[in-house]
């Protein structure tokens, strides 16, 4: 194995690739830690890389994340890479994908928009570019956040 | 083995607006995604479970999708929901439905059907041309004008109005002040939602009326070079319409003031749909070229100094002696209602199109309802 900045895990996930001080925003994001877990959870911060010159790297022990859950990451990290570790190993590694559809992970700046009063909804918004610049557009109102980490839940 | 997580998951839209077999994996990624939702029964069909309860016309409408003629159940929130040759068949129906609007020819069409009238805002317009097509098809109506006085102002929500009047009508017309909810009425309801003005400026029965005024006065939308004149920037009803003519091959040339002009993101709208809009300022430069003039309403309130009101106002002004440099044929439309931007002298002329255009409301919105509660197919 080659030689790691971090400590190596036994089982869980490693978040690579994430652009320079947004780990802590990743984890926001997948709402980490959880209260009821004991999974130890660890983010290195401004990693020297030969590919993208600095990145952060986030570890979750014993918590293989679920792509569904972990696509939203792309939203501000779109290069970032999942690695699911089992036995010290790379099992799998995928790339994110920003999916289709985003409920519940941005909240709409209009304030005159249904999803901002008390109806039983929760934010929606339909991804019409996934390739940077990322445009999002609100399912209800229509209109296109142009700050879009701003409006992250 | 790695998963392949990166495929593109589709939405249902994307599913049902594909024609032909669905792909497997495309079935396959739509279920990963939405563990409550089921699928996969042979390549033609398919069944798809939602979460929420009362869904049936999720299932039908995904039907009504791909059977882009069957427009039963369909929830009409923006005009964007509507292909072209959906439109072209609404207008075809609307055609038909004319008769029967003016009283001429008798129609128990709708026999039996109730359609609730929502109202969260008030708009004596739009709400009599709905009660008018329902009734002129045999249907009744029901319903509020104004929040004042009902549940709402006690604070109860859309959602629930709207899932219990959705338990005693066959169709709810719903207008409310909040940008979104009548897409928000329509997950709630069990019954179809037709939009009637919803804050975000989504109006599409008025862009319907719109078109079909156009198709009957020219013959064509294709092809027709349309001025949009006025408040390009804030009035949204106006960028549906400028929008979807460019879909349906209309030319376009946007008047209006620097400061009132239309807003990029909808120019690139209608240039990715394959119009280039011209943009202008003054009418005069243009009007000779022009088929159709689309005036709206230019609103005292963005201008802080009155004599600039005053000043731009005089350069948009429609009376006989502009209307003298525009082709013969040329036809001028108006939302309503107006103020000073037409002049009363142009409405007893062959141009003047605006009081036809407010009655195309009723057969076209007749079509609608015809269409959706399947009274014709
Ligand atoms: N057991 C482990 N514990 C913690 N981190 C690990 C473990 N194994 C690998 N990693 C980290 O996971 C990431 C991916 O590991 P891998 O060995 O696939 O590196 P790589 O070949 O550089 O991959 P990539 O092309 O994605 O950069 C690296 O950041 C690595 O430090
Ligand atoms: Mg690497
Ligand atoms: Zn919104």
């Amino acid at each position: 194995m080659k030689e790691l900045k971090i400590q190596p895990i036994k089982n869980g996930s490693v978040i690579d690739h994430i652009p320079p001080g947004k780990a802590l925003k990743v984890l926001r994001i997948l709402s980490l830690p959880k209260k009821d877990t004991t999974s130890i959870i660890s983010a290195v911060m401004n990693v020297p890389s030969e590919t993208v010159g600095k990145k952060d790297i986030v570890k979750i022990e014993d918590k293989e994340l679920d792509p569904d859950e972990s696509d939203k990451v792309a939203l501000i990290a779109p290069h970032a890479t999942v690695n699911i570790i089992r036995d010290y190993e790379v099992i799998e590694k995928h790339a994110l994908s920003i999916p289709n559809e985003l409920v519940n992970i941005v909240k709409c700046p209009n304030p005159s928009c249904i999803s901002n009063s008390n109806e039983p909804i929760s934010p929606r918004f339909k991804v019409i570019s996934k390739r940077p610049p990322i445009k999002l557009r609100c399912y209800y109102c229509e209109r296109e956040p142009a700050d879009i980490e701003a409006q992250i839940i | 083995m790695l998963k392949d997580f990166n495929k593109e998951c589709p939405t249902v839209n994307d599913i049902a607006s594909k024609k032909g077999p669905v792909d497997q994996w495309q079935i396959a990624a739509f279920a990963r995604r939405r563990p409550r939702v089921q699928i996969p029964t042979g390549p033609h069909l398919f069944c798809i479970v939602f979460p929420r309860e009362g869904k049936r016309k999720d299932i039908n409408t995904l039907f009504a999708f791909r059977n882009s003629m069957n427009l039963i159940n369909k929830d009409v929130v923006s005009i964007k929901d509507f292909s072209n040759k959906e439109i072209g068949h609404v207008l075809n129906v609307a055609e038909k439905m004319i008769p029967v609007a003016q009283g001429a020819k008798k129609s128990e069409m709708l026999k039996g059907k109730l359609l609730a009238n929502l109202f969260f805002e008030p708009s004596t317009r739009t709400r009599l041309s709905f009660e008018t097509a329902m009734k002129r098809l045999g249907g009744k109506v029901i319903g509020f004008d104004s929040s004042k006085g009902t549940s709402i102002e006690k604070g109860e929500n859309i959602a629930d109005t709207v899932r219990v009047v959705s338990g005693y009508s066959d169709l709810i017309v719903i207008r409310h002040p909040y940008e979104g909810s009548a897409r928000l009425a329509a997950e709630f309801s069990k019954v179809p939602i037709i939009n009637a003005g919803d804050g975000a400026g989504r109006h599409p029965t008025q862009c319907l009326l719109d078109l079909f005024t156009i198709r009957k006065e020219k013959g064509a939308i294709e092809n027709q070079h349309v001025g949009l004149l006025g408040d390009l920037k804030y009035g949204r009803t106006t960028h549906s319409l400028a929008s979807v003519l460019a879909r349906m091959g209309a030319k376009l040339t946007c008047i209006a003031p620097q400061e009132l002009q239309l807003p990029k993101e909808i120019i690139e709208e209608c240039q990715e749909r394959g119009t280039e809009p011209k943009l202008m300022n003054r009418l005069e430069d243009e009007i000779k070229n022009l088929d159709v003039l689309y005036v709206t309403r230019i609103q005292k309130e963005r201008f802080p100094d009155p004599a600039e009101y005053k000043r731009i106002m005089s350069y948009y002004r429609i009376d006989k002696e502009v209307l003298g440099r525009g082709k013969k044929d040329l036809i001028v439309m108006h939302p309503l209602p107006r103020i000073t931007e037409i002049a009363s002298e142009v409405d007893s002329l062959p141009q003047a199109v605006y009081f036809k255009q407010a009655f195309n409301g009723v057969p076209v919105r007749m079509a609608l309802l015809a269409l959706i509660l399947g009274g014709i197919k």
